[in-house]
């Protein structure tokens, strides 16, 4: 036997004999599956500007952008009166004229911090008290590994193992889940909530419960069933294929096979949906870039009234290991004006006061710059938090530039104090149930 | 022949790593065989393996040196376009510089730009290259296990920008896949694409840099947490001056630290080899490489191969004696494994998440399809999240579920959809691609000599299934034969290829 393939030479089919064979089978039976209703998107009518409902803040949305990579919270928001800072950074430092030196109007007794000239868009921000910025977050035990320090944030864990910190709030939503780790169902809710959904075509874990996958997303044209273009006839029994799925994993809840078959209804439910809500054209002009294009599409779902509370894009590559200054301006202004454009859209559309949005990095980078002009792995850097519902300003201490950890910043501010004050004042869950702990607000949000 | 019967979870999980009684290897078996070591193989191919029995078609796969295979001539492609700057350029550049001459300088920065947007064309060559080899290859095991290298010693081109260097690096997993492990990691540490991605180029005796003795241990041969802090500081002092020259290693000797060190419990002045030597002699390493063939030719388990537990524990842990008995030739332990009957145990067989590369190569090879356009191919498997040459960090792919997800499940369908049909999901007509495909050779049933006219229906749908899925999920036969009628009879060309979109487009084909 040979095993070489050679899809040119595909031998002829030879045989003749062909029987007309009447016998149709009757349709199948059809079974609706029994998660259909927790998985399902809700399809609401579009709505210019839906308002807020009032009196409750089930309509509030949380937008995260991760920044991956590492960004160097340093030379983001640079405490340009140090001079540490200089010290440490002789060629990479940024000088006070090269900042958007930032107006103690609205902070909080914070140090003298200048902002990268990239970020425009954020200084405007920033002057409209839409911007807060939570200074030195980070944790005990710093992890320097791009992997295990995303792991750390993405699941709300020391550990960096389990579940999602927003899948388990997603979980606690639908299915009275406690912690993902530890938690068993209690069967207590089986409320109809929307998945969360990444821009992309990943699966953040952040994003994944143990009942609850994200939806991803990436283009309108790539998500939907493309067989319906060699015959739309049999769009029909695609859909009931993707549709018969108790049967077929009885004996094998949790096995790949069963989850393939969940992702496949989710997929086969959304589609509608989201593409119909990014067909519609933004109501402001977005910037040219990866980043802006991911906003924009949540602009444009939230605008559509998708009941979805949670939005995930990213942008990056932030790991500045060498040359780092252009690289990291650049990554910068297209964060900056990105940002700005979706807070603006998101004022147009009167859908402003309802979307809180955050932005993390696994790690911030080494005080001291390398060899290369760049730096290396580091530690606690700032996060920042957009929307008018934020109190706008500096949060938190800024770590010392002096009194180092082997090099390295102290974290002034716990990651998990955030994410607590998210869940427990934006998103009306417990924190304490989903991050299995108490964290002490800082009192970033208006509430 | 032919009947798959409706799995039920066995009770327990087979963990005899004894081999696979003859009887026990059927149609089932071989398309399992055929699947996980290589990307699938045609109906024909999987009776062929069948008949042969356990034993010789675990040899024909594993001893692919017999198979002849022309090699490609390691002049296909042009070495010489990010070649270094010469003396000469340097100097005039410096020059420039200091005096200030734009009109030089620009054309430097032009001249570098047009390399690299040459260098770009041909990695997109060099991934077609590779992609075209996998589809065609009469040994796919050898392209399979090359691909494993691939993951396990992640290296990306967007870090390296040198698309030779790459190249190299896939000969040289090529050559060493089914060789010998230590031999393997004595050339990583020579390869110049990884000594650049991990930076080891810049690892010198007054300023070392800790990341390839990091990420060595920690991905490419011991696991997180079986090495110190210390390990890998004295790690890379060993490593310091490993670096390269145009294409070739450069033994560095000026940058080298001479001084004695202690790794992994070995003293002395220790260098990249010894580095290796010390790595090898840790009881963590075999394990830990046993561990990761596990995940890429079995099932999915935690990489932290303390936290194994059962069959797998069992499974693993009598890999690792196999490796370390034959001194780490990586042959014995595959062997081992795909001879087992915990190989073949009913929680095994079509329970893995095909990685974009197997699903799109996998199909082409046992669906007989045409390529269409591999530009095209090769973007949809990079939209899966597979980009060959472009792993998303030195950790490789996560694999398993983390493939899927509701857009790239739409992808992986779209793709089965052109591949099949020529039809594109983007509303572009430009690359749609009209190249006939006749899929009834496929089905054996059809190629029956004893069976007058057409097949029964069922026994077509049955066939499909078998062949496509390896099972027969409920209730689907009903509606492939509804889609076939609407098209055309079962037993026709487009009435087939109609079955094979459905059955393509279902979860379960995602599985091998």
């Amino acid at each position: 036997m040979n095993l070489h393939n050679d899809p040119s030479n595909a031998k002829a089919y030879t045989r003749r004999a062909f029987i007309q064979n009447s016998a149709l089978l009757a349709s199948a039976a059809l079974t609706v599956p029994a998660f259909i209703q927790s998985s399902a998107l809700a399809m609401p009518r579009p709505e210019q500007g839906l308002a807020s409902i009032p009196g409750v803040d089930e309509d509030h949305i949380l937008v995260i952008i991760q920044l991956s990579g590492g960004n160097d919270g340093l030379n983001t928001v640079v405490p340009y009166r140090d001079d540490a800072y200089y010290r440490l950074r002789p060629s990479i430092g940024i000088r006070p004229d090269g900042l958007h030196i930032l107006s103690r109007n609205g902070s909080n007794g914070a140090v003298d911090l200048g902002l990268n000239n990239a970020m425009t868009g954020i200084r405007e921000l920033y002057d409209q008290g839409q911007c807060a910025i939570v200074q030195g977050v980070g944790y005990p035990n710093p992890n320097r590994s791009h992997f295990a320090s995303m792991d750390i944030w993405h699941t709300g864990e020391l550990s960096g193992t389990g579940d999602g910190w927003v899948g388990r709030y997603v979980d606690a939503q639908c299915c009275g889940y406690g912690k993902g780790e530890s938690g068993t169902p209690d069967g207590s809710l089986d409320k109809q909530v929307e998945p969360p959904i990444a821009i992309g075509n990943e699966a953040p874990l952040m994003l994944t419960g143990r009942n609850m996958m994200p939806v991803s997303f990436e283009s309108a044209e790539l998500f939907a069933w493309a067989g319906r273009k060699y015959s739309e006839d049999i769009v029909e029994e695609h859909r009931k294929l993707t549709d018969m799925i108790n049967e077929r994993v009885e004996h094998e809840k949790d096995s790949n096979n069963a989850f393939l078959l969940r992702t496949a209804m989710d997929a086969r439910v959304s589609s509608d949906t989201i593409r119909r809500a990014v067909s519609e054209k933004p109501l402001v002009n977005y910037p040219n870039s990866n980043l802006a294009g991911q906003l924009s599409m949540i602009g444009a779902m939230i605008r559509a009234g998708l009941k979805t509370r949670v939005y995930y894009a990213s942008h990056g590559s932030f790991d500045t290991h060498a040359n780092q200054p252009g690289n990291h301006a650049r990554l910068l202004g297209q964060f900056a004006s990105a940002v700005q454009a979706f807070q603006n859209d998101l004022r147009a559309q009167g859908n402003d006061t309802r979307v809180l949005t955050i932005a993390f990095s696994e790690f911030g980078r080494r005080v001291g710059q390398n060899a290369s002009n760049g730096t290396d792995h580091g530690t606690a850097a700032p996060m920042f938090m957009f929307g008018p519902n934020v109190r706008g300003g500096f949060h938190s201490k800024h770590p010392s530039l002096t009194s180092l950890d082997a090099g390295d910043l102290k974290y002034t501010c716990d990651f998990r104090s955030v994410y607590a004050e998210i869940l427990d004042s934006w998103l009306s869950t417990s924190s304490k149930d989903v991050l299995e702990g108490q964290f002490k607000h800082l009192r970033v949000l208006n509430t | 022949m032919g009947t798959l019967a409706t799995t039920t979870q066995p009770e327990r999980v087979e963990t005899s790593m004894l081999p696979i009684r003859d009887e026990e290897f059927g149609y089932r078996e071989a398309r399992h065989l055929l699947w996980r070591a290589g990307f699938g193989g045609t109906d024909e191919q999987i009776r062929t393996l069948a008949g042969w029995g356990p034993k010789k078609a675990v040899d024909f796969i594993l001893d692919y040196d017999d198979i002849p295979f022309e090699d490609d001539s390691p002049t296909a492609f042009d070495h010489n376009i990010m070649r270094a700057r010469t003396r000469e350029e340097n100097l005039a550049l410096r020059r420039a510089q200091q005096a200030g001459d734009e009109n030089t300088l620009s054309k430097f920065r032009e001249m570098r730009q047009s390399a690299q947007r040459d260098d770009r064309r041909q990695m997109r060559e060099i991934r077609h290259w590779w992609l075209t080899r996998m589809i065609q290859t009469p040994r796919p095991l050898e392209e399979k296990m090359t691909l494993f290298w691939h993951g396990h010693f992640a290296t990306s081109y967007r870090t390296i920008e040198d698309s030779y260097h790459m190249y190299q690096q896939n000969r040289m997993l090529r050559g060493l896949a089914l060789g010998n492990f230590r031999d393997l990691l004595l050339a990583i540490i020579r390869d110049p694409a990884m000594l650049r991605y991990l930076n080891n180029n810049q690892n010198r005796k007054d300023a070392p840099n800790e990341n390839l003795a990091r990420e060595i241990m920690e991905l490419f041969s011991l696991g997180e947490g079986n090495y110190s802090e210390r390990d890998i500081r004295e790690g890379a002092r060993a490593l310091t001056g490993f670096t390269y020259r145009d294409d070739a290693f450069f033994y560095n000797d000026r940058q080298h630290d001479e001084g004695s060190k202690r790794v992994l419990g070995v003293y002395g002045n220790i260098d990249g080899d010894g580095f290796v030597n010390a790595i090898i002699r840790s009881p963590h390493c075999a394990p830990f490489i046993c561990a990761k063939l596990y995940k890429f030719f079995v099932k999915e388990i935690p990489t932290d191969t303390k936290a194994l537990e059962g069959a797998e524990r069992t499974v693993v842990r009598s890999l690792s004696q196999t490796m370390e008995q034959a001194r780490f030739e990586i042959k014995p332990v595959l062997r081992k494994l795909l001879l087992s009957r915990h190989f073949y145990d009913p929680s095994v067989m079509g329970n893995k998440i095909k990685s974009p590369v197997e699903l799109v190569v996998g199909a082409v090879r046992s669906l007989n399809t045409p390529v269409r356009n591999l530009t095209t191919v090769a973007r949809a498997i990079d939209t899966m999240g597979q980009s060959l040459f472009l792993p998303p960090s030195v950790k490789g792919w996560d694999g398993g579920r983390a493939w899927i997800n509701t857009s790239t499940l739409f992808t992986r369908q779209n793709t089965l959809v052109y591949l099949l049909t020529g039809e594109l999901a983007q509303n572009n007509t430009r690359f749609v691609d009209r190249t006939p495909y006749d899929p009834r050779l496929l089905v054996s049933c059809m190629n029956d000599p004893r069976i007058e006219g057409d097949p029964p229906d069922e026994l077509i749908a049955n066939q499909v299934m078998d062949f496509v899925l390896g099972r027969r999920p409920y209730g689907a036969a009903e509606q492939l034969l509804s889609a076939s009628y609407k098209v055309d009879r079962p037993a026709s060309s487009s009435g087939i290829r109609t079955m094979l979109l459905l059955t393509t487009s279902m979860p379960e084909y995602q599985l091998c």
